[in-house]
């Protein structure tokens, strides 16, 4: 049962996680049965009563009421039972636990931003203790999103007018993916985040060193790093290659022509309010979908990006 | 109960035509050239023309399929970009559902087949049979308008509001769909108008043809759900176009509102394309298991039950779309309700089969592979109809699987099973028989 568990479903990482695949092998195992109950009638049937000439003579049946009672009363009780389980199921998953740590997400086109109680605000990385419950208060900044962490059997849609919420209890440390499930545009299926379950001493020092940990790296290093954990590499390469948004490479100084028909020479000013403002100047040939920094990325960090940005030449 | 009297009845005499005995003028050499097509008020000609019409279409979606199944070979890029695999999968879904599935059994095969199995001369209005054709053609031609000029990349669903910020030609794309819904509401209206008031006497609701009971739902599924459609595609146009705000929250509106509206047709429309495939199955199981079929009135009240249950359960398509617990609640149950008819029907057919005198021609081969298909559809979907479970699979791939199963590999081998059936009456002829004999069992 476990082989055909872990070839069925990623592994099971939530306190919720066993229910939900108690029930899905139930119904797969039955489905099952009952599928070969049917293939093997399918089979038999047009072998035995395969037409042997063409002057074959076949009995009037034209119905048997008991027998159609039985295979309509006999799945009616078993899909009762299956949405019982189900709804059940489904309430565990929806109610959180009052005591659980609360964190904010933002989804954007394409990247996902988490808000802690101490203000810290980490991208595309998740990070939350083990054995307790954590709850997600998520709402969307543009178009839908949808957030998943198949490990734990988790997933709400993310909106923009509206929050919505996911819980879960990690049962064991390490890392799995998140995924945006609703289809969003170009990058959608690069909207990726890694989920960190830590104990939580662990988490309480990561807590407190979080945004800071760069901070005695050299500049270019640090700029490196913040492209990287800010998901801008998500949709600007460093090698010239053409994603959702201009390559950083050759961009220093470069003559840029914007949509408008403008020319800007990309220096610290442009590239700053690009960052902070991505939508008051758009590169002529690309769209306006890069969501705004302000707020998240401090001045320090901003020049750190700038001097990362100007050795790619 | 069963009855023995048949087999001691005499044998059955069938009286078959030679060709030289087939008469002079018939309706495909009556009148020839191309006007006398493009005029024809003959319900055998148009359901020829929409034949034809629809498997164009099935043809450029199955080239857009076969696209993406290339692309997907190998995880990196391979000769799509993002943009471009957006737009070739709506296109896909788009073209297949709108153009191919929706009008696949009811225009062209129940076209030609519906009039002939009630005993009539024609549909009760020809001319607006004609008129359907031709609103099919024109939203086509939209479509294709839209693909030249700049594509569309939102899914087949259009949600909001990314298909109020995208680029591309939304606007195009949804009013060729707005058009097509009339041909398909027109087709529906004829069909229940014929259906109650031209059928041959002594053709009583009792007598009714089980395939002309899944077109009857059909079509009342066609005029209640598409007009639905319609406004939920207009709204959106008016949306882009005037910048009232009804789905797109930047201008006061809620992207929810817009998911219950589509689906309230949408999920109806799926119903739209299976009906009818379960008549045309009922149909081939009985002839080529020499048997009647078993449960003539459960299979024909499955199908309004369908039809009408499939009314109340849009919301399961949305169960993690932030709709309140007490409605998945009840989407969820309605759900499983609908699991029930289709279940009987699935025994009904088999046991027509049991003990009959089955011949495996063509359209047999591909209703027993119907059979099979189906029923992995249908077990799927009792999977995604459990709250908890859905949670996990929803917007996966599971999903996808399950409405293939469905679509592929129930309506499309119905739609199979009902061209090799109809192939014979349209033409004359016998099917030649290697080739679907061969190609069917290769689906499972």
């Amino acid at each position: 049962m476990n082989r055909f568990s872990e070839y069925m479903l990623p592994p099971a990482k939530s306190t919720t996680a066993e229910q939900t695949d108690a029930l899905f092998h139930f119904i797969n195992v039955t489905s099952l049965i009952l599928l070969l109950g049917i293939t093997v009638a399918i089979i038999l049937f047009a072998w035995k009563y395969r037409r042997r000439s063409d002057d074959d003579v076949t009995p009037v049946i034209t119905h048997n009421s008991k027998l159609e009672i039985t295979w309509s009363v006999i799945p009616l009780i078993l899909v009762i039972i299956v949405f019982g389980w189900g709804f059940s199921g489904y309430m565990n998953l929806i109610t959180a636990p009052d005591d659980a740590y609360e964190i904010r997400v933002v989804g954007k086109s394409w990247l996902w931003e988490f808000h802690y109680d101490t203000g810290h605000v980490s991208v595309n990385e998740l990070h939350y203790p083990v054995d307790r419950p954590v709850k997600l208060v998520m709402t969307s900044d543009d178009v839908i999103h949808s957030f998943f962490i198949p490990d734990y059997r988790v997933k709400m849609d993310v909106l923009p007018n509206r929050y919505t919420s996911v819980w879960f209890e990690a049962i064991e440390t390490g890392e799995s993916t998140i995924y945006c499930t609703e289809y969003c545009g170009t990058a959608h299926s690069n909207m990726l985040a890694t989920a960190h379950a830590h104990t939580q001493e662990e988490f309480e020092t990561w807590l407190e060193t979080a945004g800071s940990e760069d901070d005695d790296l050299d500049p270019v290093e640090r700029g490196e790093r913040l492209v990287t954990r800010n998901a801008c590499d998500t949709c600007h390469s460093a090698d010239g290659t053409q994603l959702q948004g201009p390559s950083f490479q050759g961009l220093w100084m470069s003559e840029r022509e914007m949509e408008d028909g403008e020319v800007v020479t990309a220096d610290e000013n442009y590239i700053r309010e690009s960052i902070l403002e991505p939508n008051a100047r758009i590169t002529a040939g690309y769209q306006p979908v890069m969501p705004s920094y302000a707020g998240s990325l401090s001045d320090r960090q901003i020049d750190a990006i700038i001097e990362y940005i100007k050795t790619l030449e | 109960m069963a009855t023995e009297e048949a087999s001691n009845a005499k044998k059955l005499q069938v009286r078959r035509y030679k060709p030289e005995e087939y008469p002079e003028k018939h309706y495909l050499n009556q009148e020839t050239g191309l006007w006398a097509w493009l005029t024809t008020v003959d319900h055998k000609k148009i359901g020829l023309m929409y034949l034809g019409s629809i498997a164009f279409f099935f043809l450029i979606g199955g080239i857009l399929a076969v696209l993406l199944r290339t692309e997907l070979l190998t995880p990196a890029r391979s000769f799509m970009d993002a943009d471009v695999y957006n737009q070739v999968f709506t296109l896909h879904g788009a073209i297949m559902i709108f153009f191919f599935l929706i009008p696949s059994v009811p225009a062209a095969l129940g076209n030609f087949i519906l009039p002939l199995q009630l005993g009539c001369k024609d549909v009760a209005f020809p001319r607006v049979n004609l008129a359907s054709y031709y609103i099919y053609v024109i939203g086509a031609l939209f479509t294709f308008v839209a693909i030249v000029t700049g594509g569309v990349d939102t899914g087949w669903t259009f949600y909001t509001p990314y298909s109020a910020t995208t680029g591309g030609s939304v606007m195009i794309m949804t009013l060729g769909i707005f058009i097509l819904g009339f041909s398909s509401i027109l087709t529906g209206v004829n069909f229940i108008v014929t259906i109650h008031k031209l059928r041959s006497p002594g053709i009583t609701w009792a007598k009714l043809p089980l395939n002309l009971w899944g077109l009857y739902a059909t079509s009342l599924i066609q005029i209640l759900a598409t007009p639905v459609l319609a406004i939920t595609l207009l709204l959106l146009s008016m949306e882009r176009a005037l910048g009232i705000g009804i789905f797109d929250p930047a201008l006061g509106g809620d992207p929810v509102l817009y998911q219950h509206f589509f689906w309230f047709y949408s999920h109806p429309a799926v119903y739209i394309m299976i009906v009818p495939g379960f008549g045309i199955i009922s149909e081939v199981i009985s002839t080529f298991s020499r048997k009647v079929i078993f449960g003539y009135w459960a299979i024909a009240l499955s199908s309004l039950a369908i039809a009408f249950i499939g009314f109340l359960v849009w919301g399961h398509h949305m169960f993690t779309a932030g709709q309140s617990s007490l409605a998945n609640m009840v989407f969820s149950f309605l759900t499983f309700l609908v699991g029930i008819p289709t279940g009987i029907k699935i025994f009904n057919w088999l046991a027509t089969m049991y003990r009959g005198s089955i011949d495996l021609k063509a359209p047999m081969l591909y209703a027993l592979v119907f059979l099979f298909l189906f029923t992995i559809g249908g077990f799927t979907g009792i999977m995604l109809g459990a709250l908890a479970v859905d949670i996990h699979l929803h917007d996966t791939y599971y999903v996808v699987a399950h409405f293939h199963y469905v679509m592929m590999g129930g309506m499309v081998m119905a739609f199979l099973a009902g061209c090799t059936t109809g192939g014979q009456k349209c033409s004359g002829k016998c099917t030649a028989n290697s080739g679907p004999e061969f190609h069917a069992p290769s689906f499972s």
